[in-house]
């Protein structure tokens, strides 16, 4: 029996693997480009499905929003939009090999875990699950070290991204 | 519901197609564009689990959101290093670029 969940599940995760093969099959990086937003998009569908539509906005704002407009602009600054083609890819078979050997380690090892077979979840989401984790990112009995850290971290990024980009006399 | 092991799968088979896209791809953009993949596939990992086996644990939304920081850092970084790189070789196919070799 298919459940709506179901169809809404094979949509998204059609346009998340759908974009993520567009990604290694696209011969000009712009393109590559455009098909990594689409995984994205699928992304972020999968996490309202999920229940978890707080992090599809996240997903929306730092991915697309962020890292895909930041790669758009690298391509253009480096070769333009409609830059050459790739050449060929070197090493293709052997990284094919590779991944492909990854996936069915992966695949093999997910399906003999019984308590990952489950289709039900094991309990509701909080409806104030948000404001806990909030409140749980700034307690110091919970992450505010590691919080504290990423901002350090953004800061350094922030001044580290400019220095090295910098034009030098 | 949609089963657990759907979404894992799912995971399993986006982080393969991205670390397929960091080995082959000869072209550091697209590398860059793997690892965002394979980071993605991560975090929907982080989530399916958070919300099928652990819905009140916290841990998993707040590595979620780490996760998110350091993709977002690593995405800005690399891209000021290849544009750097461009700078001075004109160039950003990893083939070419051997300035550590003599």
């Amino acid at each position: 029996m298919v459940t709506v969940q179901q169809v809404v599940f094979a949509l998204f995760a059609l346009m998340t693997v759908g974009g993520a093969v567009g990604v290694v099959a696209a011969r000009k990086l712009f393109h590559a480009a455009l098909w990594m937003i689409l995984s994205f998009f699928g992304v972020a569908g999968l996490y309202i499905l999920l229940e978890a539509p707080f992090f599809a906005a996240l997903q929306l704002f730092i991915y697309i929003g962020g890292v895909a407009v930041l790669i758009v602009m690298a391509i253009m600054v480096t070769r333009g939009i409609m830059g050459p083609k790739e050449p060929v890819f070197t090493y293709a078979v052997g990284a094919a090999g590779t991944a492909f050997a990854f996936l069915v380690m992966l695949a093999l090892f997910i399906v003999n875990v019984p308590a990952w077979m489950g289709s039900a979840p094991t309990g509701e989401v909080a409806p104030d699950g948000m404001r806990q984790l909030g409140r749980a990112l700034v307690m110091p009995s919970a992450f505010l070290l590691p919080f504290e850290v990423a901002s350090v971290l953004l800061l350094a990024v922030l001044v580290g991204a400019l220095f090295i980009a910098r034009e030098k006399e | 519901m949609v089963p657990l092991s759907w979404y894992l799968l799912l995971s399993a088979l986006l982080f393969a197609v991205g670390l397929y896209a960091v080995m082959a791809r000869r072209n550091l953009i697209g590398m860059l564009m793997g690892l965002e993949l394979m980071l993605n596939a991560i975090n929907l990992t982080l989530i399916a689990f958070w919300r099928y086996l652990h819905p009140y644990n916290l841990g998993f939304q707040a590595l979620v959101i780490f996760v998110l920081v350091v993709a977002a850092s690593e995405a800005a970084v690399g891209l000021a290093l290849i544009l750097a790189v461009f700078r001075l070789r004109e160039t950003e196919h990893v083939d070419e670029l051997n300035l550590l070799r003599w």
